[in-house]
């Protein structure tokens, strides 16, 4: 077992090494449009075509120009020409690019989609313990503003990088065309360029994750405070919470301050550079063509250069330049979206549950003996919170567990339900290790109903069948029936068609609790677990729940965090749990003989 | 729009003063190309290396004023955006706090969410956009505009033909994407809604199985969202080929009448070169204007969505009343009747009231109206008829503090945040140490508090997940007792409880707050026994009232819960 973790933690130390870094998130993110190479593949093509059209137009212009130029009057039949051929390929040029755009659009929707599901559905496998310890406004900000900053990045990027470097490539060759001596020029400007985007793209990366973090932080708040909205209204601590929300915010604002400050020198730096360069092209330019008016240089030499070929040249380098800016200005969004691919590879690199073992069996007809054998559990390692439990339940009986809260009877559910696993002791169902079965197939063999209920946005119907889909209407009925809530979901207007909304009004939380004791009702699992379950539906339905609460009990094995007498008594086994031991376990009689905590316990409430 | 933008009136000045140093900017950068022109139609004429490298400098130093004042507009300009999307979202937050219940549910929490996010995200991004481009880029296009009129008026209207039939594309796209826009966040509210349940109902997935229901479920609204981008994306991407199109096709336009004038000695040759420096500076304006307007119609929606929570009118009105001299009663409930949904009456001509001091036990089955009746106590919900008076005043004639400062309350869905329990207990409030202790030992709460090492100062987790439910209840009672409240409310509080911490809690609270005036919302006769005055709810209204002995009596509902409950309820 403990060489079994190490060997995960190695594992994870080498995949983080992979994963993290930049290149890494630059592979990993070039994997996913690699993925989509039946679009990718046409996008490039699309690319070079429109590019290469777009590219062509000043040549002809310069072209046109030159006819102008013409000694001897304007060539006007060669000028008509040129305007021709730059109507067709700027026309070309912009169907190209639309089509591009709509490739691209499609390109970078299934991967955000893709990316979407694969966090949803890694989210799944997570452990309950990822829950625990992560703000639900942090886990929606992934899915919300980091995919969204992914999403702009490569609808408007990915396009612009491909497109930049065609251009260049594309202008560098017209430019040697028309003159090879005056691309010196970019030699010297084109490498400073590359190591100050260089140097300034590591000084800022810290400070966009630092961003990243901070809004996911505030996020987080917002909706843990927004979920708590009435308790803040009923105690008037709307301006406090405000306040402090305004901390986050705050912190969001820097952090955001702070990286556009520091990216800021970026663009306008290597702008300088690049019209630093066009002045320089402008001088020699301007020089070679006068010595070629002038005759000292001849024609046919490659100093040689025409007034058109100037225009030219400067407007390639124009063109050559524009992209090297984008570049910078992209980059910049590269920052944000690498952060934010960042976290979400985070999420997506979170350990899930542990695989099933290799040998796991499959638990078909399930029997319903459950076996707790010395179970030692704690959340850290510093703190236990069971302490050698041994309990142990026939097919079909009632374990009842009672003690004070905090005496860790939550956790044995958990336990049982394999949420967390134990650190010593085996749980044996049908005498099997509960380790060595498909995790889904030990959960399937309970039913659970917990304390907190939890519905979801859709029908009444929808969240009965949650228990069982293949159901049928009538056996929805039944389960309603049994959990004495038919009456009411028919009285509404739209029945078991009612849409439950969020946090809705429309439903109290003991009819929302009656609902999932429905849904436990069809979903018939051979064992069951109540934690608390009647906890928040009052005497009076609890009177009427409670024979069908019986019905179901019957010919299960089931563990009853209970609070009735009546359950209690008729349990049988009780188990009194006290910091983390069971302190007295037996029947009722057993136990009232005892005359232990648990006699105490009783007698105490007649007094 | 409106509503969103004058949030940035405050930083006009600084937004001013940021125009101008970038048009300084842009003014030096707009001169590159004039001196270009210069160089080749001038300088190089007369032959003069010296003058040639002279211009060349001058251009060199066009462009540092270019590149500093830039980098120092961009900088004001993020500055600018942070304060502003501070401001929105601060405002907008605080929008939320005091919305009225009925608003929240209105909009919903994740909607409320999301405007507080994305859209404040989507605004911000604009108005950071706005400012580095927005000067820049209507600048060099008025400019090129301008400067290529003073040079050759005919080129110069062959170019400005094409620009209302860019502004006629642009008007009319943004008019078809704006509602798109709107339809794609609503699908974004769905997607974290069900990302929102998923979390927080992650054992009962697990427990049931449910990886593959969730993941279909949710995969219908991933593929609903990006139905809809790919939608509203392939009209929004006609913009820029269309308006590429155009301003190049004003290039070929000029080219044709460039060769017409220069063959008639109206133009010349480097005027025409000039002319094309001056146009690529122009469709590069144009494009980031292009650009700029694709976030304009995300903007936009994502505005109009903040500006409905922003402009959502406050419900809370507050009335004239001098009170009822009359009414000596704590509080005093006279016909209220009240519907959420206006159709059927949650609460109906419920009347009682309860003297100074005195306790109130409500008591009845799910669904009957007892939560609802603290909720129109505590004014979340205005009554449809009948009124509430607090001693002796009308409810609507106290203001939002003076009604907060009277209540203390424990409420049934509890409210327990990522923060050391101390703060839970404190709230925000200014409450010294020896009142929290002693409010925590009241509840009950105080013997587990020091049994954690860090004690008061340990760090509960959202939703209070490391405490049990009981000690969850506890921490809420101590945080209703802290503040000594007048009139403290317990709304179903102590359920998890086991019937001995309950009875102890019980009796701290008649000797520590015999002063206020308690009411207690329960589902256990033992609970509410002891209080002077019992109401028997059913449906929203009241089939009992009396205290715990003439309610066995006169109540049949009362007596059933009493017997099915004495000794029928154990420890937890």
């Amino acid at each position: 077992m403990n060489k079994k973790t190490e060997e995960f933690s190695l594992n994870k130390k080498t995949d983080s090494g992979r994963g993290r870094g930049r290149r890494g998130i630059v592979l990993r993110l070039g994997g996913y449009v690699l993925a989509e190479w039946q679009l990718f593949i046409p996008a490039v093509a699309f690319t070079l075509l429109s590019n290469q059209l777009s590219l062509l137009g000043p040549r002809y212009s310069g072209a046109a120009i030159d006819a102008i130029e013409h000694v001897g009057g304007v060539d006007f039949p060669v000028v008509w020409e040129n305007v021709f051929r730059m109507i067709l390929c700027y026309g070309g040029s912009a169907v190209l690019a639309y089509i591009l755009a709509v490739i691209m659009l499609y390109l970078s929707q299934r991967i955000i989609y893709r990316m979407r599901r694969q966090i949803f559905e890694k989210l799944n496998t997570l452990p309950v313990g990822y829950f625990d310890t992560h703000a639900t406004g942090d886990i929606i900000s992934h899915i919300s503003y980091d995919i969204d900053t992914i999403n702009s990045s490569l609808t408007n990027d990915l396009v612009q990088v491909m497109t930049s470097v065609y251009t260049v490539v594309g202008s560098l060759l017209f430019m040697w065309r028309i003159s090879r001596p005056m691309i010196l020029i970019f030699v010297f400007t084109v490498p400073v360029s590359i190591v100050f985007t260089r140097y300034r793209s590591q000084k800022v990366r810290p400070l966009f994750r630092a961003r990243s973090r901070k809004y996911g932080e505030l996020n987080g708040y917002a909706e843990e405070m927004l979920s708590g909205v009435r308790s803040i209204q009923a105690y008037g601590r709307q301006d406090v919470i405000s306040e402090r929300f305004n901390v986050h915010n705050k912190d969001a604002m820097d952090a955001f301050y702070s990286s556009e400050y520091n990216a800021a020198l970026l663009f306008p730096s290597i702008n300088l550079i690049n019209n630093v360069s066009i002045s320089m092209v402008a001088i020699l330019g301007g020089i070679l063509y006068m010595y070629s008016q002038s005759g000292r240089i001849a024609a046919g030499s490659m100093f040689f250069i025409t007034l058109g070929g100037v225009a030219q040249f400067v407007q390639y380098s124009r063109k050559f330049a524009g992209p090297i800016n984008e570049f910078s200005n992209i980059l910049h969004e590269f920052q944000s979206a690498f952060s934010a691919a960042e976290r979400v590879f985070a999420v997506l690199d979170e350990s899930p549950e542990p695989a099933d073992a290799p040998d796991a069996g499959k638990l078909d007809r399930v029997e319903g003996k459950v076996e707790l054998d010395t179970i030692t559990f704690g959340y850290t390692p510093e703190k236990t919170i069971l302490r050698d439990v041994t309990v142990k339940a026939d097919p079909g009986q009632t374990i009842a567990i009672v003690g004070p809260t905090g005496a860790g009877k939550t956790t044995i559910i958990n336990l049982l339900m394999r949420f967390y696993d134990p650190v010593s002791g085996e749980i044996r169902i049908d005498s099997v290790p509960s380790l060595k079965l498909h995790r889904e197939d030990l959960r399937r063999a309970f039913t659970m109903v917990l304390q907190d209920t939890w519905l979801f946005h859709g029908t009444i119907s929808e969240n009965i069948l949650y228990g069982r889909e293949n159901a049928t209407m009538e056996e929805v009925r039944a389960a309603a029936r049994a959990a004495r809530i038919d009456t009411y979901i028919e009285s509404l207007p739209e029945g078991y068609d009612t849409i439950l909304s969020d946090d809705g009004v429309n439903i109290s939380k003991g009819q929302r609790q009656l609902i999932t004791i429905a849904r436990a009702f069809l979903a018939d699992a051979p064992m069951l677990i109540l934690d608390e379950a009647t906890s928040n539906v009052d005497s009076r339905t609890e009177i009427k729940i409670q024979e069908a609460m019986w019905e179901l009990m019957r010919g299960r094995t089931c563990f009853v965090i209970a609070h009735r007498l009546s359950t209690i008594q008729n349990a049988d086994t009780i188990l009194v749990v006290q910091k983390g031991t069971i302190i007295e376990q037996g029947n009722h009689e057993e136990l009232i003989r005892l005359g232990g905590f648990y006699s105490t316990l009783y007698h105490s409430q007649f007094s | 729009m409106k509503r969103i933008l004058s949030y940035l009136m405050p930083f006009r000045f600084r937004m001013v003063v940021g125009f101008l140093i970038k048009v300084t900017g842009t003014v030096a950068e707009l001169l590159l190309p004039f001196i270009l022109t210069y160089i080749l139609e001038n300088v190089i004429a007369a032959l003069d290396v010296r003058r040639v490298v002279l211009y060349g400098i001058l251009m060199v130093i066009c462009s540092i004023i270019a590149c500093v004042g830039n980098i120092a507009a961009n900088r004001m300009a993020s500055k600018v955006t942070a304060d502003f999307s501070l401001a929105v979202r601060r405002d907008l937050f605080r929008k939320t706090m005091y919305f009225s219940a009925r608003d929240t549910d209105a909009f919903t929490i994740p909607s409320l969410e999301s405007r507080i996010t994305t859209d404040t995200y989507h605004v911000q991004n604009f108005v950071g956009m706005m400012q580095r481009m927005g000067v820049r880029a209507p600048f060099l296009l008025a400019g090129g505009i301008i400067i290529t009129l003073i040079m050759d008026k005919a080129l110069a209207l062959v170019m400005i033909a094409t620009l209302p039939l860019i502004g006629v594309t642009v008007f009319g796209i943004s008019h078809k994407g704006v509602p798109l826009y709107t339809e794609v966040q609503k699908s974004v509210d769905a997607m974290v809604r069900v990302v929102r349940e998923d979390a927080q109902g992650i054992r009962v997935i697990k427990a049931l199985s449910k990886n593959d229901y969730e993941n279909r479920r949710y995969d219908r609204v991933n593929a609903e969202l990006s139905r809809k981008e790919c939608r509203v994306g392939v009209i929004m991407g006609i913009v820029n080929p269309v308006m590429t199109l155009l301003m190049n096709l004003g290039i070929a336009g000029v080219v044709a009448v460039a060769a017409v004038r220069v063959a008639r000695n109206a133009s010349s040759p480097a005027t025409v070169i000039a002319f094309m420096q001056y146009f690529t500076l122009i469709s590069m304006a144009m494009m980031s204007l292009s650009r700029m307007f694709a976030m304009y119609t995300k903007f936009a929606a994502s505005a109009r969505r903040i500006a409905e929570v922003l402009d959502t009118p406050d419900s809370f009105f507050v009335e004239e009343d001098q009170g009822d001299d009359t009414d000596k009663a704590c509080i005093s409930f006279k016909n209220v009747s009240f519907s959420y949904f206006g159709k059927k009456k949650n609460m109906e001509n419920i009347t009682f009231s309860l003297p100074e001091g005195g306790t109130l036990g409500i008591i009845g089955a799910t669904g009957s109206g007892k939560s609802t009746l603290v909720k129109l106590l505590l004014r979340f919900y205005d009554t449809d008829s009948g009124e509430i008076r607090i001693r002796g005043r009308k409810i609507t004639s106290y203001t939002r503090e003076e009604l907060t400062s009277l209540f203390g309350v424990a409420l049934q869905n509890d409210f327990i945040y990522a923060d050391t329990i101390l703060e839970n207990i404190r709230f925000g409030r200014d409450i010294p140490m020896d009142e929290v202790v002693r409010a925590a030992k009241v509840a009950q709460a105080h013997d587990f508090i020091s049994a954690i090492p860090d004690g008061y100062e340990h760090m509960l987790s959202s939703k209070g997940t490391n405490l049990s439910g009981g000690q969850r209840q506890r921490v809420l009672i101590a945080r209703a007792l802290a503040g000594r409240p007048g009139i403290l409310i317990l709304d179903d509080s102590s359920s998890a409880l086991d019937y001995k911490t309950d009875a102890n809690l019980r009796r701290a609270l008649a000797e520590d707050v015999s002063d206020s005036t308690v009411i207690t919302v329960a589902q256990r006769v033992s609970s509410v026994k002891n209080c002077g005055q019992i109401l028997v709810l059913d449906e929203g209204r009241i089939i009992g009232q009396g205290t715990h002995e003439e309610l066995l009596e006169t109540c049949k509902e009362y007596r059933e819960i009493s017997e099915s409950q004495m000794g029928g309820a154990f420890v937890e």
